[in-house]
């Protein structure tokens, strides 16, 4: 049974997604979906577990060997991405069935319970496994389901943020086909340590290099790196709460996921950073990333929006931090990815409180709510702490690193403009914080009651991971120091 | 005196308030409650601290860690006499301010008192976070929490004024402290490879052998030296004046004491125990800095000679008595530390009663311009009174306890041969006179522009009196018997040769 685990992960979300259409009865399809998440976080945390006692578990698909069948692989890298995902996932659950209730009707409960463990398990497989054309399969169903689990959403904008995001969405699939094709065709194999092995030897290549661009700008488009993240605000503004909590703290994590797995497992780092100029390209678009996002996010009135262009601004950190290209910088990176999923995750899921209670997320509508909604509030002032990065919260950990990596390749002005990231941050968050707790209500909504139990303990058990991480940070940076090393990017 | 040992005593002098913020909480809308528990922690907190400082002695290291975030990156805290003379005065200070508070808020009536009392104990609890800090790291956060806790203060009133003042008062702290003392600490890390305070400075021995590093950590002190504007160097400083929007006690316990006196405690810390004496003597950046300081010790005295708002004034003569304790700490000399130590605590005294005073006349008259407050001290004679003797102190006057910490300045500065500093301080001084000392003899000796005011007495409530008086004689007590604060002032210097 144990060896089976790693498909087991992705198996039984996806088996579950049917199964809920013949249970049917909205709560008891929020309590299996939920069982079938926290069934996968067991798995991951055994999985890391295993790779941590006995190093990397390969796991061939219905026992047919390599380069026929299948290959799933769990090393460092996989295990805490999985880590990441279904534990995000498995709180955000939580809420789900109180959130829905007040933001889906009636007649579309159910299906997105099944979206929701569609994209959850499309999102593990392309984490989990090892072939390159696998993980486009998981792409396209993680992809599909959180068009629609967008499409869920009762502002009629979520119809042309979702038909957008399928747009570019499909666009940037198409690219990382085109790269993984090429690849193919050079190598003859899919499965990723073996072209692992035989590119190498095709880094004159121009194709090679070609497949690399399409790849690598396909990715992007997927993670919503600026300048290709037009996609993302309106996404995650008009989507269901509960989506736009999870999306954001998991959807993004992956295809950065996807990113790493290729530039430093598949085309190795000699090829990624010394031959292609990759170290400045990363940088330049992450600092212009950081700067650009962070300013657009003060100029918004939507906290949804704000967030958003938040999250555009934190994936940029992430990928300034791997453009540093140092071991410091990558566990920097990430330190972040973990970091991020704890802030961002929260941070919606205490939106989606406001949106119950108050039906918008207008930062108009924030105002008076630190009296009415104190635990509400109170979570998004830690959370926007985080973001900050001050110190005791996650944030400052993986800022810390982001420093320290930036200092050691003696790039101090990117220094600077990492912490001027920061003012930034705290300027769009201050907005918030006076809103609520400085400006008196004036449209009279003194009825505002604290949110639901039910949408507070996920919040906060996310917003105490925050403090807790920050605090004693130490299992995720043994666990993002070994991941670096098996990367090979020790020097 | 006190059963426990001293590693409890201090960590009670952080968690004491913290406790008061929550009790205090509890107690919302019960005046009488809320306010015993106000004074009765800051009571304890003083008996506690006075302990600390009985106890104390410099074999013994006292310290205690909470948190080890990485290794050599703890939370972690510990005694040392320069920690040590900044929580005794501001232990004490907070007493005397909520006695005056009670009144004060009483008597004018003041919204959302709760929320005022719960976080001037919070900043309470940032600040003993700060005085007992063990390493750069720890009094970071709670520098930065007291800029964050003191932000509901500053924006009390509420109204769009307040609010855009509270705003300028956040963002500079923040942008100052993010962009530079965050950057500071980080290369200090780098550089020397910890952030523990060190007698002697943790550059000593990086800096002595080679001098390639000396730019390096040369911008690292220029960074230290604008990154705490908490001390309001220029030009960093005007988040001070707009503070002054803020309710009077606020001004007068943060903004003449704790958080100001914060920045320049920070300043002497970093001077002191991470640069070192002999190392910043060696520093090509001092000498600027040091310029630098002077031009805001110059320019602030001159620019609160045209303020008619009277705590606008008093603002400004803080900026400028905060840059003499800046340029203590960098000429870094004996006589100049021991001056800058003892300028830190004799200046909030005088400068605490000044404020009072200029609350005192708020409340009671509704004034808040200097020029409308001719003949004033017929009807408030000891407010006046009292007035007269902290403008003295801060001159430099005798018979108050001004005169010996700038005695020992001006000792500094000659002994470090800085002859246009000299300068500097000593016509400040003179300016001194002339913004501060009409106040008070106008109050006494010219016609009101009204006089169909009679001279019935306006004085304030018992409470703001009292708190008054005890400030002033504390200016002249200082003159009297400096010794004890001497002796604390020149255990900081012993400790680091």
């Amino acid at each position: 049974m144990s060896s089976q685990l790693p498909i087991l992960q992705v198996i039984i979300p996806l088996i579950s997604a049917p199964l809920c259409l013949i249970i049917s009865r909205p709560k008891l399809v929020w309590l299996f979906t939920l069982i079938a998440s926290t069934i996968s976080f067991i798995i991951s945390i055994i999985l890391i577990h295993q790779v941590m006692q006995s190093g990397t578990i390969i796991y061939s698909l219905g026992d047919w060997e390599a380069p026929i069948g299948i290959e799933y692989r769990i090393d460092y890298l996989n295990a805490y991405l999985l880590l990441i995902v279904t534990g995000i996932s498995s709180i955000i659950l939580l809420s789900a069935h109180t959130s829905i209730t007040a933001e889906l009707s009636h007649n579309k409960y159910v299906l997105f319970y099944v979206l929701f463990l569609l994209c959850l398990s499309g999102m593990l497989g392309i984490i989990a496994t090892g072939d390159a054309f696998n993980v486009f399969v998981f792409l396209e169903i993680a992809s599909l389901s959180s068009y629609s689990l967008i499409a869920l959403g009762k502002d009629r904008r979520a119809l042309t943020a979702a038909l957008r995001y399928l747009l570019v969405g499909t666009l940037g699939a198409t690219f990382i086909l085109i790269g993984i094709g090429l690849m193919y065709m050079m190598t003859g194999t899919l499965n990723m340590h073996d072209l692992s092995e035989r590119l190498p030897n095709l880094s004159e290549s121009r194709t090679l290099i070609i497949a690399f661009s399409f790849f690598t700008v396909g990715v992007c488009l997927k993670l919503a790196l600026f300048p290709l993240h037009w996609w993302l605000p309106n996404a995650y503004a008009y989507a269901p709460s509960v989506v736009s909590a999870f999306l954001a703290a998991t959807a993004t994590k992956v295809a950065i996921y996807i990113l790493l797995r290729f530039i430093f497992t598949v085309f190795g780092i000699e090829f990624s950073f010394s031959i292609l100029p990759l170290q400045k390209i990363l940088l330049a678009l992450g600092l212009v990333g950081i700067l650009t996002a962070s300013t657009i996010a003060i100029y918004q009135n939507n906290v949804k929006q704000l967030f958003a262009y938040s999250s555009i601004s934190q994936i940029a950190y992430i990928i300034l931090a791997l453009g540093m290209n140092n071991s410091t910088g990558l566990v920097a990176a990430l330190l972040h990815l973990f970091n991020h999923a704890l802030m961002k995750g929260a941070l919606f899921l205490a939106l989606s409180a406001v949106m119950y209670r108050v039906g918008s997320t207008q930062l108009t509508d924030f105002s008076g709510l630190g009296k009415s909604m104190p635990w509400t509030m109170a979570a998004i002032v830690i959370g926007g702490l985080s973001l900050i990065g001050i110190p005791l919260t996650v944030g400052f950990i993986s800022k810390w690193y982001m420093l320290i990596a930036s200092l050691e390749n003696n790039l101090w002005p990117v220094t600077v403009l990492i912490l001027l990231g920061s003012i930034l941050t705290g300027i769009y968050v201050w907005r918030i914080v006076e809103t609520a707790y400085f400006t008196t209500n004036k449209t009279g909504l003194n009825h505002i009651k604290e949110a639901p139990f039910s949408l507070l303990l996920p919040t906060w058990l996310l917003i105490l991971a925050n403090l807790y991480f920050g605090i004693n940070p130490r299992f995720t940076i043994t666990i993002t120091k070994l991941t670096a090393q098996s990367l090979g990017a020790m020097p | 005196m006190i059963p426990w040992d001293n590693e409890v005593s201090l960590q009670l002098t952080i968690l004491m308030p913290l406790i008061a913020t929550l009790a205090i909480r509890l107690a919302t809308n019960i005046p009488n409650i809320r306010e015993s528990i106000t004074l009765v922690t800051s009571i304890c907190l003083v008996v506690i601290i006075i302990n600390l400082f009985h106890n104390y002695t410099k074999e013994v290291n006292v310290e205690v860690i909470w948190l080890e975030i990485m290794p050599g990156l703890t939370m972690s805290f510990s005694i040392e006499p320069l920690g040590l003379l900044f929580v005794l005065m501001a232990s004490f200070l907070w007493l005397i301010t909520n006695v005056y508070t009670i009144g004060y808020m009483r008597k004018s009536q003041e919204q959302h008192q709760t929320r005022f009392y719960q976080y001037f104990a919070l900043t309470m609890a940032c600040v003993m976070g700060i005085a007992f800090a063990d390493n750069l790291f720890t009094l970071y956060i709670f520098y930065e929490l007291l800029t964050l806790s003191t932000y509901p203060l500053v924006a009390h009133a509420g109204d769009d004024n307040a609010k855009s003042n509270a705003r300028t008062y956040l963002s500079i702290l923040l942008f100052t402290s993010i962009m530079f003392f965050l950057f500071a600490i980080i290369g200090t890390w780098l550089v020397s490879g910890s952030l523990y305070f060190t007698p002697g400075g943790l550059f000593h021995q990086t800096l002595s052998p080679s001098a390639s590093v000396k730019p390096i950590i040369s911008i690292l002190l220029l960074f230290f030296i604008f990154g705490i504007g908490k001390a309001a160097i220029f030009p960093f400083h005007r988040w001070l004046p707009a503070a002054m929007i803020a309710p009077t006690p606020v001004s007068a316990l943060l903004h003449a004491v704790a958080v100001v006196k914060g920045g320049v405690f920070t300043i002497l810390k970093v001077c002191i125990y991470i640069f070192g004496t002999e190392s910043i003597n060696n520093l090509p950046a001092t000498q600027a800095l040091l310029y630098l300081a002077g031009v805001s010790v110059f320019f602030a005295s001159l620019i609160a000679m045209y303020q008619d708002n009277l705590k606008k004034r008093l603002a400004y003569s803080t900026i400028s008595q905060l840059g003499y304790i800046t340029i203590g700490a960098l000429l870094a000399n004996s006589s100049s530390i021991i001056g800058a130590v003892m300028h830190m605590v004799i200046h909030a005294f005088g400068k605490i009663t000044l404020f009072f005073c200029a609350g005192a006349i708020l409340i009671m008259t509704k004034k808040t311009l200097i020029s409308e407050m001719r003949g004033i001290g017929r009807q408030m004679p000891i407010t006046m009174a009292a007035f007269f003797i902290a403008s003295l102190s801060i001159i430099g006057l005798p018979p108050t306890a001004g005169i010996w910490s700038k005695w020992f300045l001006l000792h500094g500065t000659i002994q470090a041969e800085q002859w246009l500093l000299m300068g500097i301080l000593s016509i400040s001084s003179l300016m001194n006179v002339f913004y501060l000392l009409p106040i008070s003899i106008s109050a006494f000796y010219s016609q009101s522009h009204h006089n169909h005011i009679n001279s019935t007495s306006l004085e304030a409530p018992l409470p703001v009196l009292i708190a008054i008086c005890i400030c002033a004689s504390a200016c002249v007590i200082l003159f009297l018997f400096p010794q004890p604060l001497y002796l604390l002032a020149s255990a900081i210097i012993s400790t680091t040769s």
